[in-house]
């Protein structure tokens, strides 16, 4: 593996920060890989907009920020309408279900929806639903090994 | 002597530059930090003020960044080692307390994340136009030292650095990150305390009787005394002779003063720290600092990859600026490219070394975010076309 971009994106408050947190940490800490994350945010405690930018690589990363990323996390519709252009032809797409519509999907990319609110709503808290995007994000590519 | 192992936190963390360097100083043995938290420098003093209370270290939330900047001062005369953490318009609250550790000579450690401005700016987005206002913020003559990261590996490390260059010359060091690397996250590793080497305090050893708070040691340094030790000194920042009495004239300026600027100046080449990447034979080099030297990384490989030859140095230390190295280079250099995000700061620096012997040319962006790398490339390019006109 050289170089994989990821990019996070959707609401002040909904772990967006933390997500790229844990999948850099992972890829650090406990892969053996080199990884950073950059993030992204208002002025606003909840709210405004939020994305974080991730780089994995067996390499050292000399430049930390993502020009076309090949994997996308969208937890918001206007995440998606700004981002998912960027993405990497061939890419892989993964979007909150009830809080994206997917409209004019690029033919070219692997799409996800994943209904993670309401799982975590069945979890019992609402707030995790970035943990279970970070499960299916894990499960569907091999950006970090499975087990750790 | 090596850090005090209660405040190391040993280990390899995935953290942001912030936080590594809250680490950096809790390793460095600071106990005392007083801040007015201001985005994007808030992680430091957050970490502070969780890790503080752990390891009997004193974090305060100060009324404005005024107070913090002489608290942090009061501290060092007690015995501690402290440091101030802001960003821009704190940075400039605090630049007259910045002259006063340069003329009490107080060792301390200012941390600037700098964000855009002037005034509030950009709050949450990158800048790097306080890099004049770190050389000459406050008002008068004084040598200073400013440290420029550009990873939070090397937040941590300079950190430790800053502390160490404090003490060493007795001075305030500054330490300029950016929003980037503040905020960017990357693996740290953070080494045993005996892997830690410590700068301490240069205390007077000996007796009370004839003492002289600002009598030099050969190396323009005067040894420091702790306040209670009895030695009732006299620390003002109205010029002053060798037992700290205010003398206002015009021989005591120069000899006070000069001294002042002389400490830096005359052991420069000692405190200069700089990285190069083929320099050696390049026909452009470019000249950057903090997160503009990794932004400069992808601009240069595509222009090295098409034959150009472009050499790279990076500062860590902005002040003092590696004049000689920049005059060494200048004689076979045919241009010099800044990138920085301001309209020309670190440039004319650049600009006065190389005396109009050869091109320097400047890559500004006035902030919000770092240069598209394209901009920097496309700038490389235009120079080695020139130069083969």
């Amino acid at each position: 593996m050289t170089r994989t971009e990821i990019k996070i994106g959707g609401f002040g408050g909904q772990g967006v920060i933390l997500s790229g947190y844990i999948i850099g940490r992972a890829a650090a800490i406990y892969d053996g890989k080199h990884a950073t994350m950059i993030q992204a945010f208002g002025p606003e405690a909840r709210g405004s907009a939020c994305s974080a930018q991730i780089v994995v690589s067996s390499e050292p990363i000399a430049y930390p920020y993502i020009t076309t990323p090949s994997i996308m996390i969208v937890m918001s519709q206007e995440a998606y309408t700004k981002f998912s252009p960027e993405l990497a032809e061939g890419g892989i797409l993964i979007t909150e279900e009830e809080l994206v519509k997917p409209h004019n999907l690029r033919k070219d990319l692997t799409h996800f929806s994943i209904p993670a609110t309401r799982f975590a709503e069945e979890l019992g808290r609402k707030m995790v639903l970035n943990i279970v995007m970070m499960g299916f994000l894990t499960a569907v590519t091999d950006i970090v090994a499975g087990a750790i | 002597m090596k850090a005090d192992p209660k405040g190391v936190m040993a280990g390899a963390f995935f953290i942001d530059g912030d936080h590594a360097c809250a680490e950096g100083a809790i390793a460095a043995g600071c106990r005392f930090v007083a801040g007015y938290p201001i985005t994007p420098s808030t992680e430091v003093v957050e970490r502070i003020a969780e890790r503080f209370p752990l390891i009997g270290g004193m974090f305060i939330q100060m009324e404005d960044e005024i107070a913090s900047s002489i608290a942090i001062q009061g501290a060092v005369w007690g015995g501690k080692k402290a440091m101030t953490v802001t960003s821009g318009p704190g940075f400039s609250l605090m630049m007259e307390h910045i002259g006063l550790a340069a003329m009490t000579e107080t060792p301390c450690v200012f941390v600037d994340v700098q964000r855009g401005g002037p005034s509030t700016g950009l709050p949450t987005l990158p800048g790097q136009g306080d890099m004049m206002q770190a050389r000459w913020g406050s008002h008068g003559d004084y040598g200073i030292i400013a440290l420029c990261p550009n990873s939070p590996q090397e937040s941590f490390d300079l950190t430790i650095k800053a502390f160490n260059l404090a003490e060493q010359y007795r001075i305030p060091v500054l330490l300029m990150l950016d929003e980037c690397v503040g905020h960017m996250t990357e693996r740290v590793v953070v080494p045993p305390a005996e892997e830690i080497e410590i700068t301490p305090r240069r205390y007077w050893e000996g007796p009370k009787e004839g003492f002289l708070l600002f009598k030099a040691a050969p190396d323009r340094v005067p040894p420091m005394v702790k306040a209670g030790d009895g030695f009732n000194v006299h620390v003002t920042g109205l010029t002053h002779d060798e037992r700290g009495y205010p003398v206002m004239t015009a021989p005591a300026q120069e000899k006070l003063v000069r001294r002042l600027v002389d400490k830096i100046r005359l052991n420069s080449e000692a405190i200069i720290e700089y990285r190069e990447d083929q320099t050696a034979g390049a026909d452009i080099v470019i000249v950057s600092y903090g997160i503009t030297s990794r932004v400069a990384i992808p601009a240069i490989e595509q222009a090295r990859r098409e034959g150009a030859k472009v050499g790279h140095l990076r500062l860590i230390t902005a002040w003092p600026f590696p004049a000689k190295r920049i005059r060494e280079l200048s004689g076979h250099v045919s241009c010099f490219v800044v990138p920085e995000i301001n309209y020309g700061q670190m440039v004319r620096e650049v600009e006065r070394c190389v005396a109009g012997r050869t091109r320097v040319e400047r890559v500004s962006h006035g902030g919000g975010s770092v240069h598209n790398p394209k901009d920097i490339y496309a700038k490389i390019m235009s120079c080695g076309k020139e130069e083969r006109r």
